[in-house]
């Protein structure tokens, strides 16, 4: 197992669950020391590679290989070197939270006992958990912690995150965000999955979405950026009708209200100052800029290119 | 509440706790159609398997020698424990035999029915976060609580109705067979209010299930024990409620004030019920969750460590519950000879249990040892379906993703279900054992008795390497291991009954087992039981390593 096979190296996977195909030739590759994202709506079929990637199913046909390792044969020897966190984490409820975190940690090779205890304390401060109390108890954010708190003791080469931020709030978010870049910085690679584009966006490389258990898009962030557009939401004083002449400005809606005028478009993000300009001199009341959902993104730039992959899966 | 809102609150009626409990039920209902269906045949197919022409009692109206011959062998301490305080022995014909043999099993089997009912609707729910999502909605506050009630009262009634049919449909009074019929129901009633308790106590399901089923076991050795102590029971008998369902004497001199006293402690049961479920948080038990500890102790290394402490507590209660049990039986085993005095001389009772009282002391030791047997394989079925419990919670995913081989994953579960089992099998008969010795008992050795615990050993073993099997290869399943001890459990009480062929019989893996007190086990019975289990170990291992984990 060299250093000179990728991380991830997923190839023509096939799983099918009795009639429903859950992956139908997957493509996949994350390069050493990559953040890489990997998108798609519910049900796409994200967590159903992650398990195959981590030897729990059994894939129908295709290659997938950690470290240039097989994900069924080589399990054991595998998940010496990656850290795993599912989306929706589930912990021993009668074990507080800090004995879950030690047990976890405990089943892999074990390093430096001070450091680790130095690095726990560390973990536990900023994702700002109590590991004293029961798991019954923690709520659906707190067990995230948990399972992020023992992923990041390890120091893995590769972490394997399956919407790991579900449940948590903004704050948790951005100290997630930031262990997964000290990750990245200290040479380790990254598989992220997630229906957040913005999220992916902060710390991927490269982006891979799938769409009923294919890859459909694929490439560095810079080569999907024409697929980030932003809502933006205002009410203005003044007659919108400047902001319909911009190119970047996209399906520009407007209606009455009691405050004046509302106005709801879709903006390319990389001209969101220039449209903001105009729109600053329009006497703004009110504004929202919220980044697109993935689902959005799809109705938007996959509708057509979408429809044939759709209707090949129903016959 | 602010003075705006109360100006604002809605009108509030002693019925709005209830509002949305008639929708609660007739979807609990349909949950479980197929549940009470199932139940309510397989009582009526007992009563009419056992009583219709061709049955286990069809002779004794007609066979005044039949009557005599039956009468007499149920005057036996191990009959007694499996039948009842003897009402009607003096003119043994059909209804009292089924009022005093059946009523015990029914009773059982309809009150673990309802218990189990109860808690899957109450506190299995909270658990799971479903009723949160329901009490969300237009739903009073006493409204789960009372359409588990109407629902287990509905339920029980169907099985009752069923039962009278099945009972007057075989020629019996059909007055008394009601009386009968609805009497068990009542008496299941009484367990499933305790499982209401129960529920508001404990956080968990597991541990409203533990409780209420503790109460059972505990009622149900009352009984024994009062019953043997007095013909027509003692004042210990008096303390449980299979024995209030006895106690109306129905089919022999019927009164129906005992069956009062269960309206009254199930009623008094509810209102101890509403009371608590009113004073606790939703999600919460009356027993508050302490805090833990910020690390785990270094011994909580290994998938081995974690199945240990997530079993221990289990199995501390379950050996301390049911070796209280036993103890408590073993002490009576110094009466059986001289019950076997009052009985008299019996032809029939010397040719059954071969004269000596020594011999029938030992009869009674084994049938005790057997029930202990029958603790340690649920248990052990209970204990390696946690792993299935494991996978279903994805917490079997979260250990797999790390350096640990699916094998040593699954053979850390079956190793602690194995040990724990055999502590319960051995605690229950050491129990017995010094329960005997207690009450002044000297005619067999401790090592006897642990030569009887050890020639269960393999037997226990492989219900538990059964169990193991059937996850592997199909988690969804499982219930397969049910079936299994259930079937064993048909063989050992109602094998004659049923005039079962041999190889019937020894699908159930104690069937095997000698009564190694009386005679020696045949060293082929435990090599073959154990190589049933080393070889059902092998399947299993060949299954997990081939399928899907799920979570």
């Amino acid at each position: 197992m060299s250093d000179t096979n990728p991380a991830v190296e997923i190839a023509g996977l096939h799983k099918s669950f009795g009639s429903f195909k859950a992956l139908d030739g997957l493509d996949l590759t994350v390069q050493h020391g990559q953040v890489a994202g990997f998108l798609g709506p519910n049900g796409a079929g994200k967590s159903t590679t992650i398990k195959v990637l981590l030897g729990l199913l059994r894939a129908d046909a295709g290659t997938a290989r950690l470290f240039g390792g097989d994900v069924w044969r080589d399990a054991v020897e595998l998940h010496k070197r990656i850290s795993y966190v599912p989306g929706d984490v589930n912990l021993w409820p009668n074990l507080s939270g800090g004995e879950c975190i030690d047990y976890l940690t405990r089943l892999k090779p074990r390093g430096d006992k001070a450091r680790r205890k130095a690095r726990k304390a560390e973990l536990l401060e900023r994702f700002d958990l109590d590991p004293t109390k029961k798991a019954r108890t923690y709520s659906k954010g707190n067990r995230q912690k948990v399972a992020l708190v023992a992923a990041f003791l390890d120091e893995s080469d590769l972490y394997i995150f399956d919407e790991p931020t579900s449940g948590l709030d903004p704050l948790m978010e951005a100290v997630f965000t930031e262990y997964a870049r000290e990750a990245k910085a200290a040479g380790s690679s990254v598989l992220l999955s997630s229906h957040i584009l913005s999220e992916v966006e902060k710390v991927c490389d490269t982006v891979t979405i799938i769409r009923a258990g294919v890859a459909v898009e694929s490439g560095t962030l810079e080569e999907l950026r024409h697929l980030t557009r932003s809502s933006v939401v205002a009410t203005v004083g003044s007659d919108p009708s400047r902001l319909a002449t911009l190119p970047a400005v996209n399906d520009l809606v407007t209606s009455q209200n009691g405050a004046g005028t509302r106005v709801a478009f879709d903006v390319d993000n990389n001209a969101v100052g220039e449209v903001m300009k105009t729109l600053t001199t329009l006497d703004v009341r009110g504004l929202t800029i919220t980044p697109p959902s993935l689902e959005e993104l799809f109705m938007r730039h996959y509708g057509d290119v979408i429809e044939p992959e759709t209707e090949k899966e129903a016959s | 509440m602010s003075a705006v809102a109360a100006a604002a609150a809605p009108r509030r009626t002693a019925l709005a706790s209830f509002t949305g409990a008639g929708h609660l039920i007739r979807f609990m209902l349909r949950r479980d159609r197929i549940r009470i269906a199932v139940w309510t045949v397989l009582i009526a197919l007992l009563y009419l398997g056992s009583l219709a022409p061709g049955g286990e009692y069809s002779v004794l109206d007609d066979d005044p020698e039949a009557r005599a011959g039956r009468a007499a062998t149920l005057s036996s301490p191990a009959m007694i424990a499996m039948g009842g305080p003897g009402y009607g022995l003096d003119d043994y014909r059909r209804g009292p035999a089924a009022a005093n043999e059946l009523i015990l099993w029914v009773t059982i089997a309809l009150a673990a029915m309802t218990i189990l009912q109860v808690v899957r609707h109450t506190r299995s729910e909270e658990e799971s976060g479903r009723s949160e999502l329901m009490r969300a909605g237009v739903l009073g506050r006493h409204a789960p609580l009372a359409a588990v009630i109407v629902q287990v009262l509905l339920t029980n009634l169907i099985v009752a109705v069923g039962s009278t049919l099945a009972l007057a449909g075989v020629g019996l009074d059909p007055v008394e067979s009601a009386i009968m019929a609805f009497g068990i129901a009542l008496g299941a009633l009484v367990y499933g209010a305790v499982a209401l308790v129960t529920s508001q106590l404990s956080e968990s399901s597991g541990g409203a299930l533990g409780m209420a089923f503790g109460v059972l076991g505990v009622t149900y050795v009352a009984r024994v024990i009062g019953d043997i102590q007095e013909p027509h029971g003692s004042a210990l008998s008096w303390l449980s409620p299979i024995a209030w369902v006895h106690q109306t004497r129905v089919f022999v001199d019927t009164r129906l004030w005992p069956l009062g006293i269960a309206v009254v402690v199930a009623f008094a049961l509810l209102v101890l019920a509403a009371v608590l479920a009113s004073h606790r948080d939703f999600g919460a038990g009356m027993v508050k969750v302490r805090s833990g500890r910020a690390d785990a102790s270094p011994l909580l290394s290994g998938p081995v460590a974690l199945a240990w402490v997530r079993q221990r507590t289990a199995l501390l209660w379950t050996a301390l519950g049911l070796s209280a049990m036993w103890f408590a039986t073993g002490t009576i085993l110094t009466e059986v000879p001289n019950m076997l005095e009052a009985v008299g001389d019996n032809p029939l009772y010397d040719q059954l249990l071969e004269g000596s009282g020594d011999e029938m002391v030992r009869i009674f030791a084994a049938f005790i040892a057997a029930y202990s047997a029958f603790g340690a394989g649920a248990y052990a079925i209970v204990m390696m379906l946690r792993a299935k419990a494991e996978e279903d919670a994805t917490r079997a995913a979260l250990v797999l993703a790390k350096p640990v081989a699916r094998l040593r994953w699954l053979l850390s579960g079956a190793l602690v279900a194995a040990v724990g089992s055999l502590v319960v099998l051995f605690a229950g008969i050491w129990a017995m054992a010094l329960g005997g010795y207690a009450a002044g008992l000297d005619s067999i050795g401790f090592g006897d008795f642990t030569g009887l615990a050890l020639a269960y050993t393999p037997a226990v073993l492989v219900v538990l390497a059964f169990t193991l099997a059937v996850y592997a290869w199909a988690p969804r399943a499982s219930g397969l291991a049910w079936a299994l001890f259930g079937w064993m459990f048909l063989v050992l009480m109602f094998a004659d009954m049923l005039d079962l062929p041999d190889w019937l019989r020894g699908l159930s893996p104690y069937w095997w087992v000698e009564n190694t007190l009386s005679d020696p086990m045949p060293v082929s019975h435990t090599l073959g039981l154990l190589g049933v289990a080393v070889a059902l170990v092998l399947v299993a291992l060949v299954g997990f390593r081939r399928r899907d984990v799920h979570g």
